[in-house]
């Protein structure tokens, strides 16, 4: 076992993990704001929103991201208004801004699917309550809905979180030298591939279960109500007779 | 009436391309792509279903075993995995072929790309088919399990003719959602060299310079295919399911 090589391979493709980080927190974030409205406008009640929501998430959710990454990369720089665009350009010649936006479009598809669902099963009795009350529609989503549907949301949420942290692996095909790209550019130069992918997939399967992880345990926070309440008869404890 | 013209353009120099000979190309990189895609999910049935039952088994560690495996192949993202058996193949297949001395010490043996795209794959299929399976099983009723076992029926006859078939069964809707994924994780082993729908796309848009058309047919063509395994999934489940089936 050549130890020394290892380390180094671990150390230089750790270097690498802000990057990857990095595409992985915009892509989520961006993501996310996308997302949000396109379950605003699947939800608003209008048609054409409807419309254009499932078309929206039948394109991003049935091809792979991959040709998503290369159409937004290579094939958006086909229009002229695009090249010469003052913002658009700027975006979308960066190897870097086009996987965010990708990774961005792509999972918004998946998320806003998600939040469809957990707002559709936000219990009818809850909301009814709250309309009793005489709340406006707005407290009523602010304090009824939205919470209840986040917490429902969660684990699918975790999931596609996770599967972005997969997804940042792609921009090493667009030459960005994140966590993926680093390892295959030691691979190449030592020839030694399975010890260096080992060494790649080790910090790659820890990030996921820390992510997995903390997900784990906001859904334990969030959900005080679901747990078994505490045994009353063991929270007394004896006496120790040496203090 | 400019846009429009241009729009005509554009349609024409598609057609014309197309028709030049990358269309026919591109319905074999069709073709490659199912049969990348039903190659793994044959691999990926054998080993999910292996998995599946050490997830299952009383013993500790065969169920570690088959955890493991699940968490790290549905944890590590998919080029990675790709990557570890096309290049990781190579590497053992030269050490093995220098070390009895078949080659030259400077040769290289390559892994076939077709297989290390095809097992790497296969395997990341069995871990999302092996949770799919293992639900399935968990979901069938323990009284028949139970029956079954009363009737003094052997475990392979109890798997045969109660487990097995009900597994099938609950099993579809999941392993269609597995096939989907997997069609498009197919796209991924263009990096190794399988002259599939993606890396065909991508020689087109490289050597015409119209990436913007190709990577657009490509994407229509992926769309295409996920959309037309729904429906057929969709029957498959009510063909398994059919003795279910209640009148509305």
């Amino acid at each position: 076992m050549d130890y020394d090589f290892y380390l180094s391979t671990m150390w230089s493709v750790l270097k690498a993990l802000p990057l990857t980080l990095e595409i992985w927190f915009f892509g989520i974030a961006f993501g996310l704001v996308i997302a949000t409205g396109l379950t605003w406008l699947r939800a608003s009640g209008y048609r054409s929103g409807e419309y254009f929501t499932r078309a929206y998430v039948f394109v991003f959710r049935g091809s792979p991201l991959l040709v998503q990454l290369y159409l937004i990369y290579f094939g958006l720089s086909q229009f002229d208004f695009v090249r010469h665009s003052p913002i658009l350009w700027p975006i979308l010649r960066d190897p870097m801004y086009c996987t965010i936006v990708a990774m961005a479009l792509n999972t918004a598809a998946y998320e806003s699917e998600i939040f469809r669902g957990a707002l559709r099963a936000v219990p009818v009795g809850q909301i009814e309550a709250a309309k009793a009350f005489g709340m406006s529609a707005f407290t009523r989503f602010r304090i009824v809905t939205l919470p209840i549907a986040l917490r429902l949301a969660l684990p699918a949420y975790s999931t596609e979180i996770i599967l972005m942290t997969k997804a940042t692996a792609l921009a090493s095909v667009v030459t960005i030298m994140e966590m993926m790209g680093t390892a295959q550019k030691i691979q190449h130069d030592t020839f030694r591939p399975i010890e260096v992918l080992t060494c790649a997939g080790v910090i790659y399967l820890l990030l996921n279960l820390s992510i997995a992880r903390l997900f784990a345990w906001v859904e334990y926070v969030l959900s005080p109500h679901l747990r078994p309440a505490p045994d009353q008869s063991q929270q007394i404890k004896p006496v120790p007779e040496v203090l | 009436m400019e846009f429009l013209n241009s729009l005509l353009e554009q349609i024409s120099t598609a057609y014309d391309l197309l028709a030049a000979g990358w269309g026919v190309q591109l319905l074999w990189g069709i073709g490659w792509t199912l049969a990348v895609t039903s190659v793994s999910m044959v691999i990926g049935a054998v080993l999910g279903s292996l998995v599946a039952a050490a997830k299952l088994s009383h013993r500790g560690r065969l169920r570690f075993l088959g955890e493991s495996y699940t968490t790290v192949f549905r944890g590590e993202p998919e080029l990675l995995i790709i990557y570890l058996f096309y290049y990781g193949g190579t590497q053992v297949l030269t050490g093995v072929a220098r070390s009895t001395g078949s080659i030259g010490p400077t040769d290289i043996v390559n892994m076939p790309s077709f297989l290390g795209g095809v097992l790497a794959v296969g395997i990341i299929s069995g871990a999302y088919q092996a949770e799919v399976f293992r639900g399935s099983f968990l979901a069938i009723h323990r009284g028949e399990l139970e029956a079954a076992r009363a009737y003094g029926m052997s475990a392979w006859l109890r798997f045969r003719l109660v487990i097995m078939p009900q597994v099938l069964r609950l099993a579809v809707p999941g392993l269609g959602n597995v096939w989907q994924l997997t069609i498009k994780d197919s796209a991924l082993i263009s990096v190794t060299g399988v002259a599939e729908l993606m890396l065909t796309a991508n020689k087109a848009a490289r050597s015409t310079h119209h990436s913007l058309l190709f990577y657009t047919v490509a994407g229509i063509l992926y769309l295409v295919m996920t959309s037309i395994s729904t429906p057929i999934f969709e029957k498959a489940e009510r063909y398994t399911s059919r003795s279910f089936l209640r009148p509305k």
